[in-house]
């Protein structure tokens, strides 16, 4: 213990060495957020995010109130798909790189805090409800890996179903069923869905015993999932049909429905260049709004009944379909061959309302906290777009190399995110 | 866009091999074809590092797809590759590529993964 306590201490003189050092260098627009003491910048994290680099292994700390870039951070291997979850305390981001990296990094030192390797592909993660542990989604070997926050020490290892017929791995074992959709629940516990073995699994970490209640038969090939942010709805996008499974986690003893398999009756699934992504809920009033996997569409679900209410002609095979924080418009990216584009529904009158054309390779969208910006990143033109949401008029851009995911740290005290 | 300007030609070439799925490639129709510059293969490069790397990895080593690495594609030969990319593989995610790439492009990215995609670049 005393030796902890001398760690901690000089842990923190380093820290406020950092800070004297970075103080001139990477954010001379501070002042309102100074406090003035003589040695040291005060910085909170509650506006800050970060911007996944996705060619060069880097990410950098962002600014959303001074609309800038404060450092940049290497050395967090393959982030060709990667994704992030923040401590509730929104200091320390956990990074989930694709070569099975699962890095924690510190907004306020802008250095990396501790880094394992942890499988050796995965997808993403999730932190759980009280912030102490965090889960790892894994495609190799498929399942769920469970760490503690504070030291990125495993605490759980939940393999996925084997799959005897499928080629065996490498070295010879037996595959198992890669992992999608993970997610935070209520009462500590974490979601996902099994992509081969077409599952979803409810992990209960509430007691010192993990409890696993798991659902089979869920509809073919869960690609992706979201929680509602209430936490009462897991839904899982399938590939394998067209349709969702649906789980109400009050009463999971219902089982998991299957929703939307209608859509797309009688007509040609188009080739699916990329896979879409749910994330958050894109949800006002009491509709939802989601991609259509295969089709130029968006569909609306009534929330009350589950039942497809509608659809929106789009530009393209939608990817992420994501509410601004207030509900009132919905933002839509588009797959390869026509990312260049973003579209907007006004959620009142379900209609398209603004196509804009940021460019080749629209990767993600973060909205600020209330909502007055999104922000894009642009692949191809290696440039982070800053746009105001209430007359789409281009406020900034900013560098960056390649970018992918684009995550504030408001998302620390989301259910879901 | 310039693999899209191959689209037309692509398609036709799809549509007289589409009886001889074997001997998938005609050589005297490759040889008839321009080969490909610098610039096509820079845009090839990059659409298969960003977008088959969707699913594949950005460095190929796989993802929500098999791995495209030369030591995994061993027992993989090059019609086979060019085959997979340009018809997809039916029941997995696989999608054909033959509405985006012509059949000289998709082979030229299957022999660039036979060989490696990094030596590719230089």
């Amino acid at each position: 213990m005393h030796n902890n306590k001398l760690y901690f201490l000089s842990g923190l003189t380093a820290l406020l060495f950092t800070f004297g050092c970075q103080q001139t260098v990477n954010k001379p627009m501070l002042a309102k957020k100074v406090a003035n003491t003589a040695t040291t910048e005060l910085r909170a994290t509650g506006d800050l995010g970060l911007v996944i680099e996705r060619a060069s292994g880097q990410i950098q700390i962002v600014d959303h109130s001074d609309k800038a870039s404060l450092a940049q951070i290497s050395g967090l291997g393959d982030l060709s798909h990667a994704s992030i979850v923040y401590s509730r305390d929104q200091r320390f981001g956990y990074v989930f790189g694709r070569d099975g990296g699962l890095t924690k990094v510190d907004l306020l030192t802008n250095k990396i805090a501790k880094r394992v390797m942890q499988s050796g592909n995965s997808i993403g993660g999730a932190i759980s409800q009280d912030g102490k542990l965090v889960a790892v989604s894994n495609y190799t070997p498929g399942g769920v890996k469970i760490f503690d926050t504070e030291t990125l020490a495993l605490v759980a290892d939940i393999p996925a179903t084997e799959l005897p017929n499928h080629p065996r791995n490498k070295d010879g074992s037996i595959k198992r069923s890669k992992v999608v959709g993970l997610v935070d629940a209520p009462g500590q516990k974490f979601v996902f869905s099994l992509f081969d073995s077409h599952e979803i699994w409810v992990a209960d970490l509430s007691e010192d015993e993990i409890k696993i209640n798991k659902y089979t038969d869920i509809g073919l090939n869960p690609y992706d999932a979201l929680i509602s942010p209430d936490g009462r709805y897991y839904i899982a996008g399938l590939f394998g049909e067209n349709g969702m499974a649906l789980l109400d986690l009050w009463a999971q003893e219902d089982g998991v429905k299957r929703i939307l398999d209608g859509y797309g009756k009688g007509n040609k699934k188009l080739p699916v260049y990329k896979m879409p992504h749910l994330e958050g809920w894109a949800m006002a009033g009491n509709f939802a709004y989601v991609p259509a996997v295969g089709f130029h569409k968006v569909l609306i679900i009534d929330t009350q009944t589950w039942q497809q209410v509608g659809e929106i002609d789009v530009h393209g095979q939608p990817v992420f379909v994501m509410a601004q924080p207030d509900n009132r418009k919905i933002w839509v990216n588009f797959a390869f061959p026509l990312n260049d584009t973003i579209q907007v529904i006004d959620s009142k009158t379900q209609q398209l309302i603004k196509t804009l054309t940021p460019g080749p390779g629209v990767l993600h969208m973060e909205f600020t906290p209330r909502g007055e910006n999104v922000w894009m990143s642009v692949r191809d033109s290696n440039e982070i777009q800053i746009y105001n949401t209430e007359n789409f008029e281009l406020l900034k851009k900013l560098p960056a190399a390649s970018p992918s995911g684009i995550f504030f740290t408001n998302r620390a005290h989301q259910i879901g995110l | 866009m310039n693999y899209f300007n191959s689209l037309t030609f692509g398609i036709l070439l799809s549509c007289s091999v589409s009886g001889f799925v074997v001997n998938a490639l005609p050589s005297e129709a490759v040889e008839q074809i321009t080969p490909l510059n610098k610039q096509q293969k820079a845009k090839l490069i990059h659409l298969v590092k960003q977008d088959c790397g969707s699913c594949h990895g950005l460095t190929l080593k796989g993802g929500l797809g098999p791995s495209l690495l030369p030591a995994d594609l061993i027992n993989k030969p090059e019609y086979f590759l060019t085959l997979t990319i340009l018809n997809g593989r039916p029941g997995t995610a696989m999608p054909p590529w033959k509405d985006i790439l012509s059949e000289q492009e998709a082979q030229w990215i299957a022999q660039q993964l036979i060989k490696g995609i990094e030596d590719a670049q230089q």
